[in-house]
């Protein structure tokens, strides 16, 4: 398990590379990039976080989807600051034998990194500032994990 | 003395990230009271507390959870990661 909290911009291809190589027990590799996506008129994101929290938070998330899954690795990298449209702002790549758990624990680690890692985006644009708002629906995405 | 942080929006409205403050507050909601009759940026901040969440010692907890032996709280909107 690898987790990686930055300012600095990161090259997902080249994760996904490092990540992947040399590992020849694992039949499937999922990963997932968030960009930061400009509706027209974004200047720049910033994202806020909380030191020591931050890291707290995504370690225990990802302890959870290990415990849950057959999982060879798992890769959390979050970037916190500003960026620019178009630029990669997170990354989770997963790691198994089979597609069905790689795929499942990076949708769940995605679930709960969007609402339960201490990490707060403001969107700049041309006409203003305004922090963005959490959804319902990811609060929701979080209840089909609630074990039976 | 507990450390009480404020991140995002909460941060912005009340003026500062960090503050170390004497307190007797029992509970988080009790804190919460204290600081909304200081002034009213604090007032403003609290003004909705289920637009709030907060964080006991870096774990997610609730208003009506106790401080005894906690050394740092922190108050913030719902998190927006991913």
């Amino acid at each position: 398990m690898a987790l990686r909290v930055q300012a600095d911009p990161f090259d997902p291809g080249a994760e996904l590379s490092a990540f992947a190589k040399g590992r020849h027990n694992a039949g499937a590799v999922v990963t997932f990039t968030g960009v930061v996506r400009d509706d027209g008129g974004l200047t720049r994101m910033e994202i806020e976080h909380y030191p020591g929290m931050t890291e707290r938070a995504i370690a225990a998330i990802m302890d959870e989807a290990t415990a849950r899954w057959s999982l060879l690795d798992c890769l959390v990298i979050h970037r916190f600051g500003p960026m620019a449209p178009g630029e990669s702002i997170m990354m989770v790549a997963t790691a198994a034998p089979h597609r069905g758990d790689a795929f499942a624990a990076a949708e769940f680690l995605m679930d709960y990194l969007k609402s339960r890692a201490p990490f707060w985006k403001k969107e700049i644009a041309a006409d203003g500032t305004a922090w963005v708002a959490a959804k319902d629906a990811d609060e929701d995405a979080l209840s089909r994990w609630d074990r039976q | 003395m507990i450390d009480v942080l404020y991140f995002a929006w909460v941060r912005e409205r009340i003026g500062l990230p960090k503050e170390r403050l004497e307190t007797s507050a029992a509970t988080v909601a009790d804190l919460v009271a204290e600081l909304v009759a200081r002034e009213d940026r604090y007032a403003a901040a609290f003004a909705d507390l289920s637009a709030l969440r907060v964080a006991l010692d870096q774990n997610l907890s609730s208003f009506d959870a106790p401080l005894a032996g906690v050394r740092e709280v922190a108050f913030f909107p719902p998190m927006t990661g991913g």
